[in-house]
């Protein structure tokens, strides 16, 4: 039934999708492992690790197009969610280092022995095991989303007022997790990994092997958004995106809808953000940003929002345009850049480029029908 | 207590006739000094009571100097010098530079805490008669502080030459003070205690508390009582002071919300870039001083005066073109307005950055608004009550031009039903551009005012424009009377969760009550009501 379900999903782009990165997770761990570095085919470590930050991002944008593009809710706080779920991660990677710290306290993480604590706080208990970090990666930000969303769904808070609490529970937790006494690492937050499963994070062959999981990862969600975006339950988010009234005139529980999406966003979200931290070796409190979260929805934006495979492509193009800024004598301009794309693309692009090259081709497909038939036109999708 | 009271007598009337007593004081102080040679602290402590007590105009300098470190001793020649920041000695007794060669064997006169005590309370009793009213002030809540027995005679001869009853009514508390600490009548200790008690403030608190219980009931009766006299005035008075800082936090939120109450609230359009305007005008106010200071600064007390209507302009006229090239491409589309203004506050953070710098820049307080005024138990500072009345006006001023002027009317016609609006011949484009601009000209108002009090940086703006939106949002949009209370209320909140929950957690106290209010009025406290709001 689910293989079913998944097979018919796929239209031609999303199995060119899927194939492209498919192959990119394993020619890129190939050439940096078997290529000499002599060789002009190599790719060096530090690009498996950029690639790998890249697909964790293109991750979050899935989660925030499946919420965005399909059933209208912008959240500004989505980074909270991929923070929560690195946290998750970071928490397991400090049980880890163990008695290699700088303190060398078997149990107590470094930070905790700094701070003269005595004992581990009840929040920490179990993260010494992968499997219940891994479970918490998921409940942590699913629970917080499944909250939130309930209250705020629930009385009908929409639109822009939504987008704006968002933004205020990622800044409260921002503010929270400053905090020493909250008993994450406050400012520093979570670093100096060691290792994860038992495979040293730093070595290349670890590095190689979470970039190829992260692929993986993005493939799995896309076919996840696919199955939902193409079920009958997708059907009914588009119409809750297009006419939220009238869906709930129709008799449809527009809340459960929007509760279940919004859940199942901020799950992916959190696997993105645990698939980070290992990857760029620290988690802190900055991640919580409002900045980051807007930062995140502006990538969809920019490959298009309602169209998978334009979030993955616009995560990875606008974060390959600043660490192109960023790294040079650019940087001071890179904000200028950034604020220039929000604007030129909600002005000029709100299709995205994705959106946009789909647009031509319907357009260009259209033409061509009606020169050979003189037929009816079909109707261009509601924005 | 003879001697002391003989000494004080003849100080007094040296201090009123002079010359003919110079050389028998100048005997006692030699005496007194001599104590200083012996090198031991015990010793030099019984030089500095002697000293205190001694009466001789040069008595100050003598202490001064040994607070400083600048007297030093010869244990050979058994002389006592004070040395200047040039190294130059002069006799401490008479204030003659020393004839003859330096002394070889000079050491600091070496002091401990304990002294260091002794002496400020010796200076206190000294200055308990110097010229200036504000030196005795300080004198006598010095002596209160420290309650030294020895300054008593001074302060009784004091409090009987004193005119100002402001200086007198703090010695008398001081005396009571001392009568509470050392041995008394009864019947002095009990009006002394009514004395602190009136006094009521964390200090005297202090002292009753650190009373020794050895006192006999009723006075211990009498101490009990004022003691909790004090806690409840204590109380009541934090409570007016986190009312008033709350007050004042809820002003500065009203000037800096009021304008996206009008852009968001009247026309719907989020403005992410809103607190980029607050910024600018801070900024604004940087280049008026700036200018003031090279030019002209005799005006600087009225740079804020031109700051005002400067930075109205400047941030409106920005706030203008920003609608005019952007948000009117945008309008009904509220999520991407959002993210358009977003980019927007980025350009221009990073803009100014480049302009101005990355760091703080110094904006000035004009003289009429530094300072402070002491209220019962609260400090009212200038600023803060400048701003609060900056807010108001803003506020009123904005209310009278929505309800009085003909394009206020406009406005709100445009609010309420915009097709109906443009069909009765009001050109809606014409008003969306003057709204945008006249919120963005209050931010920057609201920055000349914010420059008073925060660090000019081009970040300013970034630290306010949540809690804007939690005010609108709270407040509701649409009116503006729902900003004014959700500001104050936001305000006073904040700041009466600040002692229990600290700074920190009581703003996310604050996020979280806001999330649950939502869920009891998704449209604020003022919303409006009718078929228009599901658009």
């Amino acid at each position: 039934m689910t293989p079913h379900i998944l097979i018919r999903s796929l239209d031609r782009g999303a199995i060119v999708f899927l194939s492209a990165v498919a192959c990119i997770a394993i020619v890129v761990p190939v050439l940096n492992l078997a290529m000499p570095p002599t060789s002009a085919l190599y790719v060096p470590t530090y690009l498996v690790a950029l690639f790998g930050k890249y697909a964790c991002y293109a991750l979050l944008a899935l989660s925030i197009d499946l919420i965005w593009g399909y059933c209208g809710i912008l959240s500004l706080g989505h980074g909270a969610f991929f923070a929560l779920g690195g946290y998750a991660m970071g928490m397991y990677l400090m049980r880890q280092i163990g008695t290699r710290g700088v303190y060398a306290n078997p149990i107590l993480p470094d930070f905790m022995v700094f701070l003269n604590w005595k004992q581990l706080p009840v929040s920490w208990y179990g993260f010494q095991y992968f499997p219940y970090a891994a479970l918490m990666v998921l409940v942590v930000p699913g629970v917080l989303a499944f909250v939130f969303g309930w209250f705020a769904f629930r009385s009908r808070v929409t639109g822009v007022y939504l987008s704006i609490i968002t933004q205020a529970l990622t800044f409260a937790l921002m503010l929270g997790f400053f905090r020493n006494n909250f008993g994450f690492g406050g400012n520093n937050g979570l670093t100096d990994f060691k290792d994860i499963l038992g495979f040293s994070v730093q070595a290349e062959t670890t590095r190689n092997a979470l970039f190829s999981i992260s692929c993986v990862a993005i493939m799995i969600s896309f076919l996840l958004c696919r199955a939902i975006i193409t079920s009958k339950f997708g059907k009914v988010l588009i119409a809750i995106r297009d006419a939220e009234a009238r869906t709930r005139f129709l008799g449809y529980r527009v809340e459960s809808y929007k509760l279940f999406v919004f859940t199942l966003s901020a799950c992916m979200a959190g696997v993105a953000g645990a698939l980070y931290v290992p990857q760029v070796g620290i988690i802190n409190p900055s991640e919580f940003a409002p900045a980051n979260s807007i930062e995140a929805v502006i990538w969809v934006a920019v490959g298009g929002r309602g169209t998978l495979t334009g979030a993955v492509i616009g995560a990875v193009l606008v974060n390959y345009a600043k660490t192109y800024f960023t790294s040079g004598f650019l940087a001071a301009y890179w904000l200028f850049v950034l604020g220039a794309l929000f604007i030129l693309v909600t002005l000029l692009l709100p299709r995205g480029v994705v959106g946009t090259l789909r647009q031509w081709n319907a357009l260009r497909r259209d033409r061509a029908s009606a020169a050979a038939e003189d037929g009816v036109r079909e109707p261009l999708p509601a924005e | 207590m003879r001697f002391c009271r003989a000494c004080l007598v003849a100080l007094i009337v040296a201090l009123c006739f002079a010359p003919g007593w110079e050389t028998a004081r100048a005997a006692s102080v030699a005496d007194a000094i001599a104590h200083f040679t012996a090198d031991d602290f015990s010793e030099t402590l019984t030089g500095i009571k002697a000293i205190a007590s001694s009466g001789d105009p040069r008595a100050e300098t003598i202490l001064r100097a040994l607070q400083d470190g600048q007297l030093q001793f010869s244990a050979e020649r058994k002389a006592v010098y004070i040395k200047d920041n040039s190294g130059k000695l002069t006799d401490a007794a008479t204030g003659q530079p020393i004839s003859g060669d330096a002394p070889a064997d000079t050491d600091n006169v070496r002091i401990n805490n304990r002294l260091r005590g002794a002496i400020d309370a010796a200076l206190g009793g000294l200055t308990l008669l110097a010229k200036s009213p504000a030196t005795r002030y300080d004198a006598a809540q010095a002596v209160f502080k420290s309650r030294q027995a020895s300054a008593l005679p001074t302060l009784v001869a004091a409090i009987a030459n004193e005119q100002d009853p402001k200086v007198k009514h703090a010695m008398q508390e001081a005396r009571a003070a001392i009568i509470l600490s050392g041995a008394a009548s009864d019947q002095d200790k009990l009006a002394a205690v009514e004395i602190i008690r009136q006094r009521g403030d964390q200090d005297s608190l202090g002292l009753l508390a650190s009373l020794p219980t050895n006192m006999s009931a009723t006075v211990m009766k009498r101490v009990t009582a004022a003691i909790n006299t004090i806690k409840n005035r204590l109380a009541l008075w934090e409570a007016v002071q986190n009312a008033w800082y709350g007050i004042s936090l809820g002003s500065v939120l009203l000037l800096a919300a009021i304008g996206l109450a009008i852009t968001f609230g009247v026309m719907g359009v989020i403005n992410m870039a809103h607190g980029e305007m607050v910024m600018l005008g801070a900024y604004v106010t940087f280049v008026v001083q700036d200018i003031i200071r090279a030019n002209d600064p005799a005006l600087f007390d009225y740079s804020l005066a031109i700051a005002i209507p400067a930075s109205f302009l400047v941030a409106g006229g920005v706030g203008i073109l920003i609608e005019r090239c952007i948000i009117r491409f945008l309008y009904g589309r509220p999520l991407e307005t959002l993210l358009a203004t977003w980019g927007l506050s980025l350009i221009l953070q990073q803009a100014v950055r480049t302009a101005f710098g990355p760091n703080n820049r110094e904006v000035g307080n004009p003289s009429w608004m530094s300072g402070a005024v002491d209220v019962g138990g609260i400090t009212i500072t200038y600023n803060r009550l400048w701003i609060i009345c900056f807010a108001i006006a803003v506020f009123i001023a904005l209310l009278a031009l929505l309800r009085f002027t003909r394009f206020g009317l406009e406005m709100r016609a445009v609010t309420q039903n915009r097709s109906m609006a443009a069909s009765m011949g009001i050109r809606t484009s014409r008003v969306d551009a003057l709204t945008f601009g006249l919120g963005s000209g209050v931010a920057g108002m609201a920055g000349v005012a914010l420059s008073q009090i925060d660090n000019v940086s081009p970040n300013l703006g970034q630290g306010y424009i949540i809690d804007s939106f939690m005010v609108v949002v709270f407040g509701g949009v649409g009116n503006l009377w729902g900003t004014l209370v959700g500001s104050f209320v936001l305000g006073i909140a904040n700041k009466f969760l600040e002692p229990y929950a600290g700074a920190v957690l009581g703003k996310i106290a604050i996020l979280v009550l806001i999330i649950l209010f939502i869920q009891k009025r998704p449209r604020g406290m003022f919303a409006l009501k009718g078929r228009a709001i599901e658009a």
